[in-house]
């Protein structure tokens, strides 16, 4: 029995990554493309790691998967944070159907902030 | 015929293998943005998601082998993998003459 429930968990996570490559090959343009490869990713990867944990025979093998995922929800943010932010610096081109730009208008448009 | 070779049998087993090759599909679809991708933020949200590739088979292959010093590989690519993408993103702000220029 657990081995369907792991197996079901590990099925899904890797239907989320796969979920992932179509998404950042197939989206128009880059905020969309990061918007499917950042978050399906890290669903997939905690999927993948419930079902390592549904496996797990000792204590310890419960806390290892469980560190992984903390540690890719921990860091995960900011690199995609960091990334959308030199995108709207770069003026990166959007995709024609975009309807509600003006926050990001205003933020790649404003003057040069000065920091210190 | 299975792209991983594994220690599990049963219904476990199939599903390692069947996992493997969806993200074998996956990886080939984020190594082809990340030699087109159009402008520079592109390849390095394709390079993310390779980091992410490489640690979510890392916890599959440490599962179909049994062999547990996998997933601590596993733990310190989690932890290290997104400062090369910080790196690149302050990179490629400084270059167009972002806040941090």
């Amino acid at each position: 029995m657990l081995d369907w429930i792991a197996a079901l968990f590990l099925l899904a996570g890797a239907g989320f990554c796969l979920v992932a490559g179509i998404g950042i090959l197939r989206m128009p343009d880059v905020f969309s493309r990061m918007h499917a490869a950042t978050k399906a990713g890290t669903m997939g990867l905690l999927l993948i790691c419930i079902a390592m944990m549904i496996k797990a025979e000792r204590p310890v093998e419960l806390i290892e998967p469980l560190f992984v995922v903390l540690f890719m929800l921990a860091t995960a943010p900011v690199a995609a944070h960091l990334l959308g932010r030199a995108a709207l610096h770069t003026r990166v081109p959007l995709d024609p159907a975009t309807t509600a730009d003006k926050g990001a208008e205003a933020f790649a448009s404003a003057p040069e902030r000065k920091h210190g | 015929m299975t792209p991983i070779a594994t220690e599990v049998g049963g219904v476990l087993g199939v599903a390692i293998g069947i996992a493997a090759l969806m993200l074998l599909v996956s990886l080939v679809a984020t190594v082809w943005r990340l030699l087109r991708g159009p402008t520079g933020v592109d390849r390095v949200i394709a390079a993310d998601l390779l980091a992410v590739h490489l640690i979510v088979l890392l916890v599959v292959f440490s599962l179909a082998s049994g062999v547990r010093a996998y997933i601590y590989v596993a733990i310190a690519l989690a932890l290290i993998a997104f400062l090369s993408t910080v790196a690149f993103a302050r990179y490629i702000e400084r270059a167009h003459g972002g806040p941090h220029a």
